[in-house]
Protein backbone atom coordinates (compact mmCIF):
# COMPACT_ATOMS: atom_id res chain seq x y z
CA UNK A 1 0.00 0.00 0.00
CA UNK A 2 1.46 3.76 -0.94
CA UNK A 3 1.40 6.02 1.56
CA UNK A 4 2.85 8.52 -0.57
CA UNK A 5 1.60 9.31 -3.69
CA UNK A 6 2.84 12.36 -5.83
CA UNK A 7 1.03 12.98 -8.94
CA UNK A 8 1.85 15.42 -12.14
CA UNK A 9 3.40 17.92 -9.57
CA UNK A 10 5.35 20.87 -10.13
CA UNK A 11 7.22 22.95 -8.25
CA UNK A 12 8.19 26.87 -9.16
CA UNK A 13 9.40 29.15 -6.60
CA UNK A 14 8.14 32.91 -7.27
CA UNK A 15 11.37 34.15 -7.89
CA UNK A 16 10.53 32.06 -11.29
CA UNK A 17 13.17 29.03 -10.63
CA UNK A 18 11.23 25.42 -11.46
CA UNK A 19 12.67 23.53 -8.78
CA UNK A 20 10.76 19.96 -9.94
CA UNK A 21 8.96 18.94 -13.09
CA UNK A 22 5.98 17.18 -13.46
CA UNK A 23 6.70 14.37 -10.59
CA UNK A 24 5.21 11.08 -10.40
CA UNK A 25 5.89 8.87 -7.48
CA UNK A 26 4.56 6.21 -5.09
CA UNK A 27 6.31 5.26 -1.72
CA UNK A 28 5.35 2.52 -0.18
CA UNK A 29 4.34 1.93 3.40
CA UNK A 30 7.02 0.26 5.72
CA UNK A 31 9.58 1.56 2.90
CA UNK A 32 12.70 3.18 2.53
CA UNK A 33 14.01 5.57 0.27
CA UNK A 34 16.95 7.53 -0.37
CA UNK A 35 15.73 10.64 -2.75
CA UNK A 36 19.77 12.06 -4.50
CA UNK A 37 20.94 14.32 -6.79
CA UNK A 38 23.20 17.40 -6.90
CA UNK A 39 22.47 20.70 -5.53
CA UNK A 40 19.48 21.89 -6.89
CA UNK A 41 17.93 19.10 -7.93
CA UNK A 42 15.19 19.57 -6.40
CA UNK A 43 15.22 16.96 -3.62
CA UNK A 44 15.17 19.07 -0.49
CA UNK A 45 12.24 20.89 -2.51
CA UNK A 46 10.39 17.98 -3.01
CA UNK A 47 11.23 16.95 1.04
CA UNK A 48 9.50 20.68 1.94
CA UNK A 49 6.65 19.18 -0.30
CA UNK A 50 5.90 16.53 1.66
CA UNK A 51 6.04 18.12 5.11
CA UNK A 52 4.04 21.09 3.43
CA UNK A 53 6.82 23.59 4.15
CA UNK A 54 6.37 24.44 -0.01
CA UNK A 55 3.00 24.00 -1.54
CA UNK A 56 3.48 22.64 -4.98
CA UNK A 57 2.04 24.83 -7.94
CA UNK A 58 0.85 22.00 -9.71
CA UNK A 59 -0.35 18.39 -9.05
CA UNK A 60 -1.57 16.41 -5.94
CA UNK A 61 0.47 15.15 -2.87
CA UNK A 62 -1.25 12.60 -1.13
CA UNK A 63 0.44 11.44 2.49
CA UNK A 64 -1.40 9.21 4.67
CA UNK A 65 -4.65 10.09 2.90
CA UNK A 66 -3.81 14.01 3.29
CA UNK A 67 -4.00 15.96 0.53
CA UNK A 68 -0.93 18.12 1.36
CA UNK A 69 -1.71 20.57 -1.39
CA UNK A 70 -4.65 21.36 -0.35
CA UNK A 71 -4.30 21.79 3.37
CA UNK A 72 -4.62 25.18 4.65
CA UNK A 73 -2.29 26.71 6.90
CA UNK A 74 -4.17 26.64 9.89
CA UNK A 75 -4.43 22.56 9.27
CA UNK A 76 -1.10 21.83 8.57
CA UNK A 77 -0.31 20.50 12.50
CA UNK A 78 -2.47 17.42 11.39
CA UNK A 79 0.14 16.19 8.76
CA UNK A 80 3.35 17.39 10.87
CA UNK A 81 1.60 14.92 13.84
CA UNK A 82 1.54 12.10 11.54
CA UNK A 83 5.73 12.58 10.29
CA UNK A 84 8.53 13.10 12.05
CA UNK A 85 11.03 15.19 10.53
CA UNK A 86 15.13 15.68 10.71
CA UNK A 87 17.41 18.29 9.66
CA UNK A 88 21.01 19.13 8.68
CA UNK A 89 21.48 21.55 11.33
CA UNK A 90 19.31 19.40 13.82
CA UNK A 91 17.37 22.16 15.19
CA UNK A 92 17.43 21.34 18.91
CA UNK A 93 16.39 24.05 21.92
CA UNK A 94 19.95 25.11 23.39
CA UNK A 95 18.06 25.53 26.71
CA UNK A 96 16.49 22.51 27.33
CA UNK A 97 17.96 19.13 28.44
CA UNK A 98 18.13 16.06 26.32
CA UNK A 99 15.17 14.96 27.73
CA UNK A 100 13.17 18.15 27.71
CA UNK A 101 13.57 18.73 23.77
CA UNK A 102 12.48 15.53 23.17
CA UNK A 103 9.56 15.66 25.30
CA UNK A 104 8.97 18.84 23.54
CA UNK A 105 7.23 17.53 20.66
CA UNK A 106 4.85 15.69 23.16
CA UNK A 107 4.14 18.45 25.09
CA UNK A 108 3.02 21.06 22.70
CA UNK A 109 0.64 18.43 20.85
CA UNK A 110 -1.21 18.12 25.06
CA UNK A 111 0.64 14.59 25.76
CA UNK A 112 0.02 13.37 29.55
CA UNK A 113 3.24 14.00 31.64
CA UNK A 114 2.88 9.97 32.46
CA UNK A 115 2.92 9.20 28.82
CA UNK A 116 5.32 11.80 27.57
CA UNK A 117 7.91 10.39 30.29
CA UNK A 118 7.65 6.50 29.25
CA UNK A 119 7.66 7.58 25.26
CA UNK A 120 10.72 9.85 25.41
CA UNK A 121 12.89 7.58 27.42
CA UNK A 122 11.72 4.92 24.43
CA UNK A 123 12.87 7.12 22.01
CA UNK A 124 15.88 8.48 23.90
CA UNK A 125 17.12 4.05 24.15
CA UNK A 126 16.58 3.53 20.39
CA UNK A 127 18.89 5.81 19.34
CA UNK A 128 21.28 4.73 22.45
CA UNK A 129 21.28 8.29 24.22
CA UNK A 130 19.29 7.37 27.50
CA UNK A 131 22.64 7.96 29.25
CA UNK A 132 22.56 11.14 28.15
CA UNK A 133 18.94 11.93 29.59
CA UNK A 134 20.55 14.87 31.63
CA UNK A 135 22.52 16.68 29.35
CA UNK A 136 22.42 19.46 27.08
CA UNK A 137 22.67 20.12 23.79
CA UNK A 138 25.92 22.38 23.70
CA UNK A 139 27.42 18.77 26.16
CA UNK A 140 26.92 16.51 23.04
CA UNK A 141 28.92 15.74 19.61
CA UNK A 142 27.16 16.47 16.59
CA UNK A 143 25.99 12.66 16.08
CA UNK A 144 24.91 12.65 19.41
CA UNK A 145 22.98 15.65 18.66
CA UNK A 146 21.21 14.74 15.44
CA UNK A 147 20.13 10.94 17.22
CA UNK A 148 18.47 13.27 20.07
CA UNK A 149 16.80 15.20 16.67
CA UNK A 150 15.48 11.86 15.72
CA UNK A 151 14.37 11.08 19.27
CA UNK A 152 12.30 14.14 19.01
CA UNK A 153 11.15 12.95 15.42
CA UNK A 154 9.90 9.52 16.20
CA UNK A 155 8.43 9.95 20.13
CA UNK A 156 5.11 10.12 18.50
CA UNK A 157 4.91 7.16 16.23
CA UNK A 158 5.06 8.82 13.11
CA UNK A 159 3.99 6.70 10.03
CA UNK A 160 6.62 8.40 8.12
CA UNK A 161 10.08 10.15 8.92
CA UNK A 162 11.60 12.66 6.88
CA UNK A 163 15.15 13.26 6.57
CA UNK A 164 16.90 16.27 4.87
CA UNK A 165 20.48 15.65 4.74
CA UNK A 166 20.74 14.33 8.09
CA UNK A 167 24.54 13.10 7.70
CA UNK A 168 25.29 16.13 5.76
CA UNK A 169 27.18 17.96 8.77
CA UNK A 170 28.60 14.52 10.38
CA UNK A 171 32.15 12.48 9.79
CA UNK A 172 31.68 8.79 7.97
CA UNK A 173 31.87 7.32 11.02
CA UNK A 174 29.36 9.51 12.49
CA UNK A 175 27.08 9.17 9.85
CA UNK A 176 27.25 5.30 9.53
CA UNK A 177 26.32 5.52 13.00
CA UNK A 178 23.04 8.05 12.07
CA UNK A 179 21.99 5.36 9.15
CA UNK A 180 22.70 2.22 11.51
CA UNK A 181 19.56 3.96 13.73
CA UNK A 182 17.29 4.85 11.03
CA UNK A 183 17.85 1.72 9.48
CA UNK A 184 16.99 -0.07 12.66
CA UNK A 185 13.66 2.36 13.12
CA UNK A 186 12.71 1.49 9.63
CA UNK A 187 12.79 -2.40 10.41
CA UNK A 188 11.39 -2.41 14.16
CA UNK A 189 9.26 0.34 13.95
CA UNK A 190 7.96 -0.37 10.36
CA UNK A 191 8.33 3.54 9.84
CA UNK A 192 8.62 4.99 6.03
CA UNK A 193 11.70 6.53 5.82
CA UNK A 194 12.48 9.02 3.49
CA UNK A 195 16.03 10.37 3.22
CA UNK A 196 17.34 13.17 0.92
CA UNK A 197 21.20 12.59 0.83
CA UNK A 198 24.19 13.55 -1.66
CA UNK A 199 26.09 11.03 0.28
CA UNK A 200 27.41 8.52 -2.32
CA UNK A 201 29.34 6.39 0.54
CA UNK A 202 25.85 6.03 2.27
CA UNK A 203 23.35 5.16 -0.28
CA UNK A 204 25.64 2.19 -2.00
CA UNK A 205 26.45 0.61 1.14
CA UNK A 206 22.49 0.69 2.33
CA UNK A 207 21.01 -0.80 -0.93
CA UNK A 208 17.65 0.54 -0.14
CA UNK A 209 14.91 2.26 -2.75
CA UNK A 210 16.87 5.17 -4.19
CA UNK A 211 14.80 7.89 -6.15
CA UNK A 212 17.62 10.17 -8.48
CA UNK A 213 16.40 13.41 -8.87
CA UNK A 214 18.12 15.14 -11.49
CA UNK A 215 17.23 19.33 -12.25
CA UNK A 216 13.94 18.66 -11.22
CA UNK A 217 13.09 15.67 -12.94
CA UNK A 218 13.27 12.07 -11.54
CA UNK A 219 15.77 10.22 -13.71
CA UNK A 220 15.82 7.37 -12.14
CA UNK A 221 13.82 5.12 -9.51
CA UNK A 222 14.94 1.37 -8.14
CA UNK A 223 14.93 -1.02 -5.52
CA UNK A 224 18.04 -1.56 -4.28
CA UNK A 225 19.82 1.43 -6.07
CA UNK A 226 22.89 2.51 -6.03
CA UNK A 227 24.53 6.11 -6.79
CA UNK A 228 25.80 6.40 -10.26
CA UNK A 229 27.38 9.35 -10.79
CA UNK A 230 26.36 9.99 -14.95
CA UNK A 231 22.57 9.98 -13.95
CA UNK A 232 23.41 13.09 -11.41
CA UNK B 1 -8.16 17.33 30.35
CA UNK B 2 -5.61 17.70 27.33
CA UNK B 3 -6.83 21.76 26.97
CA UNK B 4 -6.07 22.22 30.71
CA UNK B 5 -2.81 21.50 30.08
CA UNK B 6 -1.87 23.34 27.16
CA UNK B 7 -3.25 26.15 29.17
CA UNK B 8 -1.78 25.66 32.46
CA UNK B 9 1.73 25.02 29.61
CA UNK B 10 0.79 28.33 27.92
CA UNK B 11 0.13 30.56 30.90
CA UNK B 12 3.92 28.97 32.63
CA UNK B 13 5.37 30.24 29.36
CA UNK B 14 3.21 33.74 29.40
CA UNK B 15 4.75 34.30 33.18
CA UNK B 16 8.22 33.20 32.19
CA UNK B 17 8.39 35.48 28.93
CA UNK B 18 6.73 38.29 31.16
CA UNK B 19 9.63 38.32 33.65
CA UNK B 20 12.54 37.19 30.76
CA UNK B 21 11.91 40.81 29.53
CA UNK B 22 11.29 42.42 32.16
CA UNK B 23 12.30 46.20 31.61
CA UNK B 24 9.82 46.37 28.47
CA UNK B 25 6.89 44.75 30.47
CA UNK B 26 7.54 46.95 32.92
CA UNK B 27 7.39 49.63 30.41
CA UNK B 28 4.09 48.61 29.01
CA UNK B 29 2.61 47.70 32.61
CA UNK B 30 3.60 51.46 33.16
CA UNK B 31 1.79 52.80 30.28
CA UNK B 32 -1.45 50.78 31.01
CA UNK B 33 -1.48 51.70 34.11
CA UNK B 34 -1.14 55.81 33.40
CA UNK B 35 -3.59 54.76 30.44
CA UNK B 36 -6.36 53.21 33.05
CA UNK B 37 -5.59 55.83 35.73
CA UNK B 38 -7.04 58.65 32.80
CA UNK B 39 -9.82 56.59 31.83
CA UNK B 40 -10.60 55.72 35.38
CA UNK B 41 -10.71 59.59 35.88
CA UNK B 42 -12.75 59.79 33.03
CA UNK B 43 -15.60 57.18 33.41
CA UNK B 44 -16.05 58.27 37.43
CA UNK B 45 -16.57 62.01 35.76
CA UNK B 46 -18.99 60.70 33.29
CA UNK B 47 -21.09 58.79 35.33
CA UNK B 48 -20.80 61.55 37.51
CA UNK B 49 -22.03 63.96 35.29
CA UNK B 50 -24.68 62.02 33.81
CA UNK B 51 -26.40 61.57 37.29
CA UNK B 52 -26.72 64.54 38.08
CA UNK B 53 -27.26 66.06 34.56
CA UNK B 54 -30.16 63.19 34.74
CA UNK B 55 -31.04 64.92 38.29
CA UNK B 56 -31.39 68.03 36.51
CA UNK B 57 -33.81 67.01 33.65
CA UNK B 58 -36.01 65.73 36.18
CA UNK B 59 -36.25 68.66 38.05
CA UNK B 60 -36.04 71.29 34.32
CA UNK B 61 -39.76 72.47 33.39
CA UNK B 62 -41.48 74.87 30.88
CA UNK B 63 -43.58 77.47 32.90
CA UNK B 64 -45.76 78.20 29.54
CA UNK B 65 -48.33 81.90 30.51
CA UNK B 66 -51.18 81.69 28.66
CA UNK B 67 -52.69 85.42 27.50
CA UNK B 68 -55.15 86.87 30.33
CA UNK B 69 -57.70 86.19 28.09
CA UNK B 70 -57.25 83.20 27.33
CA UNK B 71 -61.03 81.32 26.84
CA UNK B 72 -61.66 77.40 27.78
CA UNK B 73 -61.24 76.70 24.05
CA UNK B 74 -57.84 78.61 23.67
CA UNK B 75 -56.61 76.85 26.73
CA UNK B 76 -57.84 73.09 25.02
CA UNK B 77 -56.30 74.23 21.63
CA UNK B 78 -52.96 75.12 23.03
CA UNK B 79 -52.57 71.59 25.00
CA UNK B 80 -52.94 70.02 22.17
CA UNK B 81 -51.00 72.38 20.02
CA UNK B 82 -48.22 71.45 22.88
CA UNK B 83 -49.04 67.87 22.96
CA UNK B 84 -47.76 67.50 19.23
CA UNK B 85 -44.21 68.71 20.30
CA UNK B 86 -41.83 65.08 19.62
CA UNK B 87 -39.80 66.93 22.39
CA UNK B 88 -42.58 67.05 24.95
CA UNK B 89 -42.70 64.58 27.96
CA UNK B 90 -46.66 64.16 27.54
CA UNK B 91 -47.24 62.56 30.38
CA UNK B 92 -45.62 65.42 32.55
CA UNK B 93 -48.04 68.04 30.96
CA UNK B 94 -49.86 70.21 33.92
CA UNK B 95 -51.95 73.38 33.42
CA UNK B 96 -52.70 75.04 36.44
CA UNK B 97 -55.64 77.73 36.13
CA UNK B 98 -55.65 81.75 37.05
CA UNK B 99 -57.99 80.58 40.24
CA UNK B 100 -55.69 78.14 40.85
CA UNK B 101 -52.48 79.95 41.28
CA UNK B 102 -53.88 82.68 43.08
CA UNK B 103 -55.00 80.13 45.58
CA UNK B 104 -51.38 78.96 45.30
CA UNK B 105 -50.12 82.07 46.23
CA UNK B 106 -52.19 82.76 48.74
CA UNK B 107 -51.50 80.00 50.50
CA UNK B 108 -47.65 80.86 50.40
CA UNK B 109 -48.05 83.74 52.17
CA UNK B 110 -50.16 86.33 54.07
CA UNK B 111 -49.07 89.55 52.08
CA UNK B 112 -50.42 87.95 48.41
CA UNK B 113 -53.15 86.52 50.67
CA UNK B 114 -54.83 90.05 51.47
CA UNK B 115 -53.96 91.57 47.95
CA UNK B 116 -55.28 88.80 45.84
CA UNK B 117 -58.54 88.43 47.71
CA UNK B 118 -59.35 91.86 46.34
CA UNK B 119 -59.24 90.60 42.35
CA UNK B 120 -61.82 88.22 40.70
CA UNK B 121 -60.77 86.00 37.71
CA UNK B 122 -61.51 88.45 34.99
CA UNK B 123 -59.55 91.45 36.21
CA UNK B 124 -56.82 89.40 37.76
CA UNK B 125 -53.39 89.83 36.39
CA UNK B 126 -52.46 86.24 36.89
CA UNK B 127 -52.21 84.38 33.80
CA UNK B 128 -53.08 80.32 33.31
CA UNK B 129 -49.68 78.22 32.89
CA UNK B 130 -48.91 74.91 31.91
CA UNK B 131 -45.72 73.35 33.22
CA UNK B 132 -44.08 71.15 30.99
CA UNK B 133 -41.23 68.60 30.98
CA UNK B 134 -39.50 67.52 28.02
CA UNK B 135 -37.57 64.48 27.01
CA UNK B 136 -34.46 66.19 25.95
CA UNK B 137 -33.17 68.94 28.17
CA UNK B 138 -30.49 69.67 25.15
CA UNK B 139 -33.11 70.66 22.83
CA UNK B 140 -34.77 72.45 25.60
CA UNK B 141 -34.37 75.90 24.20
CA UNK B 142 -35.77 75.05 20.52
CA UNK B 143 -38.54 73.51 22.27
CA UNK B 144 -39.71 76.51 23.98
CA UNK B 145 -39.44 78.27 21.49
CA UNK B 146 -41.75 76.41 19.66
CA UNK B 147 -44.00 76.22 22.09
CA UNK B 148 -43.82 80.67 22.36
CA UNK B 149 -44.88 80.71 18.65
CA UNK B 150 -48.00 79.04 19.92
CA UNK B 151 -51.20 81.56 19.64
CA UNK B 152 -52.49 82.52 22.72
CA UNK B 153 -49.52 81.55 24.81
CA UNK B 154 -47.68 84.80 26.38
CA UNK B 155 -44.64 84.54 27.58
CA UNK B 156 -42.56 80.69 28.11
CA UNK B 157 -39.96 80.62 31.04
CA UNK B 158 -37.63 77.66 31.61
CA UNK B 159 -34.09 77.83 33.84
CA UNK B 160 -31.68 79.55 30.85
CA UNK B 161 -28.68 80.76 31.22
CA UNK B 162 -27.13 78.55 34.16
CA UNK B 163 -28.16 74.95 32.79
CA UNK B 164 -28.18 75.22 29.70
CA UNK B 165 -24.29 76.71 30.40
CA UNK B 166 -23.24 73.88 32.53
CA UNK B 167 -24.84 71.26 30.40
CA UNK B 168 -22.35 72.47 27.58
CA UNK B 169 -19.68 72.74 29.79
CA UNK B 170 -19.67 69.18 30.92
CA UNK B 171 -20.61 67.86 28.18
CA UNK B 172 -17.40 69.16 26.57
CA UNK B 173 -15.36 68.18 29.13
CA UNK B 174 -16.46 64.42 28.66
CA UNK B 175 -15.91 64.70 24.71
CA UNK B 176 -12.50 65.79 25.68
CA UNK B 177 -11.90 62.83 28.23
CA UNK B 178 -12.90 60.64 25.83
CA UNK B 179 -10.24 62.01 23.12
CA UNK B 180 -7.53 61.67 25.06
CA UNK B 181 -8.23 58.55 26.43
CA UNK B 182 -8.67 56.95 23.13
CA UNK B 183 -5.61 58.08 22.10
CA UNK B 184 -3.33 56.53 25.52
CA UNK B 185 -5.72 53.26 24.87
CA UNK B 186 -4.27 53.99 21.07
CA UNK B 187 -0.29 54.59 22.31
CA UNK B 188 -0.63 51.77 24.90
CA UNK B 189 -1.93 49.21 22.37
CA UNK B 190 1.35 49.34 20.03
CA UNK B 191 3.32 49.37 23.49
CA UNK B 192 2.38 46.20 24.02
CA UNK B 193 2.45 44.87 20.49
CA UNK B 194 5.96 45.77 20.45
CA UNK B 195 6.70 44.14 23.97
CA UNK B 196 5.19 41.39 22.58
CA UNK B 197 6.83 41.32 19.35
CA UNK B 198 10.22 41.29 20.97
CA UNK B 199 8.84 37.88 22.78
CA UNK B 200 8.29 36.19 19.67
CA UNK B 201 11.55 37.19 17.82
CA UNK B 202 13.05 35.90 21.21
CA UNK B 203 10.88 32.44 20.64
CA UNK B 204 11.66 32.35 16.89
CA UNK B 205 13.53 29.00 17.08
CA UNK B 206 10.97 27.75 19.66
CA UNK B 207 7.98 28.67 17.52
CA UNK B 208 9.32 26.97 14.29
CA UNK B 209 10.07 23.50 16.17
CA UNK B 210 6.48 23.91 17.40
CA UNK B 211 5.34 24.05 14.17
CA UNK B 212 7.46 21.67 12.96
CA UNK B 213 6.45 18.63 15.28
CA UNK B 214 2.17 19.33 15.01
CA UNK B 215 2.04 21.90 17.34
CA UNK B 216 -1.91 23.67 16.46
CA UNK B 217 -1.49 27.55 16.04
CA UNK B 218 -3.77 27.91 18.45
CA UNK B 219 -1.44 26.09 21.03
CA UNK B 220 1.44 28.53 19.54
CA UNK B 221 -0.27 31.87 19.77
CA UNK B 222 -1.99 31.11 23.06
CA UNK B 223 0.98 32.02 25.49
CA UNK B 224 1.42 35.70 23.51
CA UNK B 225 -2.23 36.45 24.33
CA UNK B 226 -1.96 35.55 27.49
CA UNK B 227 1.25 37.32 28.40
CA UNK B 228 -0.33 40.30 26.87
CA UNK B 229 -3.55 39.72 29.30
CA UNK B 230 -1.43 39.42 32.46
CA UNK B 231 0.47 42.75 31.40
CA UNK B 232 -3.16 44.16 31.00
CA UNK B 233 -3.79 42.75 34.21
CA UNK B 234 -1.12 43.82 36.21
CA UNK B 235 -0.94 47.29 34.78
CA UNK B 236 -4.69 47.55 36.43
CA UNK B 237 -3.77 47.22 40.01
CA UNK B 238 -2.35 50.56 40.65
CA UNK B 239 -5.82 52.19 39.14
CA UNK B 240 -8.02 49.89 41.15
CA UNK B 241 -6.34 51.08 44.04
CA UNK B 242 -6.26 54.75 42.71
CA UNK B 243 -10.23 54.13 41.73
CA UNK B 244 -10.91 52.80 44.93
CA UNK B 245 -9.71 54.90 47.38
CA UNK B 246 -9.46 58.16 45.54
CA UNK B 247 -13.07 58.02 44.75
CA UNK B 248 -13.27 57.24 48.79
CA UNK B 249 -11.13 60.05 49.52
CA UNK B 250 -12.59 62.23 47.16
CA UNK B 251 -16.49 61.68 48.44
CA UNK B 252 -15.79 62.22 52.00
CA UNK B 253 -14.25 65.26 51.23
CA UNK B 254 -16.91 67.06 49.71
CA UNK B 255 -19.40 65.42 51.78
CA UNK B 256 -21.10 64.28 48.90
CA UNK B 257 -22.01 66.99 46.86
CA UNK B 258 -19.54 69.04 44.44
CA UNK B 259 -19.31 73.18 44.77
CA UNK B 260 -23.38 73.52 45.04
CA UNK B 261 -26.22 71.36 46.92
CA UNK B 262 -27.03 71.08 42.98
CA UNK B 263 -24.24 68.63 42.13
CA UNK B 264 -24.96 65.35 43.82
CA UNK B 265 -21.95 62.68 43.66
CA UNK B 266 -22.95 59.17 43.36
CA UNK B 267 -22.65 57.22 46.30
CA UNK B 268 -19.24 55.18 46.40
CA UNK B 269 -20.93 51.62 46.95
CA UNK B 270 -21.53 50.01 44.65
CA UNK B 271 -19.93 52.75 42.14
CA UNK B 272 -16.25 52.15 42.95
CA UNK B 273 -16.38 48.30 42.53
CA UNK B 274 -18.02 48.52 39.33
CA UNK B 275 -15.71 51.26 37.63
CA UNK B 276 -13.12 49.06 39.26
CA UNK B 277 -14.63 45.93 37.23
CA UNK B 278 -14.42 48.14 33.66
CA UNK B 279 -11.03 49.00 34.56
CA UNK B 280 -10.05 45.69 34.84
CA UNK B 281 -11.77 44.53 31.67
CA UNK B 282 -10.08 47.71 29.74
CA UNK B 283 -6.59 46.67 30.75
CA UNK B 284 -6.79 42.98 30.23
CA UNK B 285 -8.77 43.95 26.89
CA UNK B 286 -6.10 46.41 25.71
CA UNK B 287 -3.85 44.18 26.36
CA UNK B 288 -5.03 40.91 24.69
CA UNK B 289 -5.81 43.25 21.53
CA UNK B 290 -2.25 44.36 21.57
CA UNK B 291 -0.63 41.09 21.90
CA UNK B 292 -3.29 39.33 19.16
CA UNK B 293 -2.63 41.93 16.36
CA UNK B 294 1.53 41.53 17.17
CA UNK B 295 0.72 37.71 17.32
CA UNK B 296 -0.76 38.42 13.66
CA UNK B 297 1.35 40.84 12.21
CA UNK B 298 5.24 38.78 13.11
CA UNK B 299 3.54 35.69 13.82
CA UNK B 300 2.91 34.83 10.00
CA UNK B 301 2.59 30.63 10.76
Amino acid sequence: MDLIRIKNVEKKYKNGVTAIYDLNLAIQKGSFTFVIGGSGSGKSTLIKMLYREEKPTKGQIIVGGLDVAKLRNTKVYKLRRKLGIVFQDYRLLPKLTVYENVAFAMEVIGASKEKTRIKVLRALEEVGLKNKVHNYPDQLSGGEQQRVAIARAIVNDPKLLLCDEPTGNLDPERSMEIMKVLDNINKTRGTTIIMATHDKEIVNRMKKQVATLKDGHLVNFKQKGTYVDENI
Amino acid sequence: MRIFRMLARSIRDAFKSVIRNFSLSLASISCITITLIIVAIAIMASFNVQNFTKEIEKDLTIVIFLNNDATEEDISRVEDEIRQIPNVDRKSITFESKQEVKEDMQNQSEVFDTVLDGWDNNESPLKDTFQVKVKNVEKISTTAERIGNIDTVNTVRYGEGMVDQMISAFSSIEKVTYGVVIALVIVTVFLIVNTIKLTISARRREIGIMRLVGASNFTIKTPFIIEGMILGLLGSIIPVIFTTYGYLAFYKHFNGYLFTQLIQLIKPEPFIYSTSGIVVIIGILVGMVGSASAVRKYLKI
